[in-house]
């Protein structure tokens, strides 16, 4: 079990996706959007190319805080704001701070950032330790 | 065009869905995880589990379904095309295993507009075989341009 006080940062994660992972990630998840899937069809409304699905990437933002609990069921809460898109083939980071601790729990001010740019902002954890 | 808000309140038919062992492995590779809880059933024993453990955000995979209904209500005249997926909130309660059936429940919580944008909020509550809350759901959807 994690030892979480005020202040400090949760390890973070880094996680590069493949070429690929948003067609695994379409088949796992259920969620075939084209614009996450469809290289043609992301240009053709108006996108860079294919993007990231916001849960697979708010996924990577529950795994840190699981991993710095210690297991899952630890985690007990977890709000995220999508913005702007992630991107295939460049790297996701995942960041956070714990923002209050106490009587066994625990709550995390964390982000997932690509480029520079946060792709997930404002999201908050709630854990139980 | 103003957004139609006469919705809210409104619940749609629960949605079941049957967890399987593999689903976990699948979705557990997809988004990366490594702990054995996900991945190795012996291990996932040793811990004092009777199967399998889905990661929290295996949520998605059971409670995503009921929540197709009420986007696509024609109630709603929510347009697809422009919309959004602007934030996302779970609430886990009891752990979710394979062999778990998943009932999911979908209504409106609010739908507003500001700023030429139309918000809709809507909440699904997941519940296993034995009626333990198992997860809610907040997921605000954005429409572009309403």
């Amino acid at each position: 079990m994690a030892d979480l006080q005020a202040g400090d940062s949760i390890p973070e994660v880094r996680i590069t996706p493949d070429k690929f992972l948003t067609v695994r990630y379409a088949g796992a998840s259920g969620d075939f959007n084209p614009i996450h899937i469809d290289e043609e069809f992301a240009h053709a409304v108006g996108l860079p190319g294919r993007i990231l699905h916001g849960l697979w990437t708010m996924a990577q933002v529950a795994r840190a805080q699981t991993e710095a609990a210690g297991g899952p069921e630890h985690l007990r809460r977890l709000s995220v704001q999508f913005r702007g898109m992630g991107v295939p083939e460049q790297e996701v980071l995942v960041t956070g701070t714990v923002r209050e601790a106490g009587e066994g729990r625990v709550v995390i001010e964390t982000v997932a950032e690509q480029g520079g740019k946060q792709i997930i902002r404002n999201a908050e954890a709630e854990l139980s330790l | 065009m103003p957004v139609n808000a006469q919705a809210v309140g409104k619940t749609y038919e629960p949605v079941l869905y049957a967890v399987g062992r593999e689903k976990i492995r699948e979705y557990a590779r997809a988004v990366g995880e490594t702990n054995p809880l996900h991945l190795d059933l012996e291990a996932a024993r040793a811990a004092g589990h009777a199967d399998l453990v889905a990661p929290p955000m295996f949520a998605v995979v059971y409670s995503a379904p009921a929540v197709g209904p009420p986007i696509f209500d024609p109630e709603i005249e929510l347009n697809f095309a422009m919309m959004v997926h602007g934030g996302q909130e779970f609430v886990w309660g009891a752990p979710v295993l394979a062999g778990d059936e998943i009932s999911t429940t979908a209504s409106v919580k609010d739908i507003s507009e500001s700023d030429g944008r139309g918000y809709y909020v809507f909440e699904s509550v997941s519940t296993n075989q034995r009626g333990e809350q198992v997860c809610r759901g907040t997921w605000t959807n954005i429409v572009r341009g309403v």
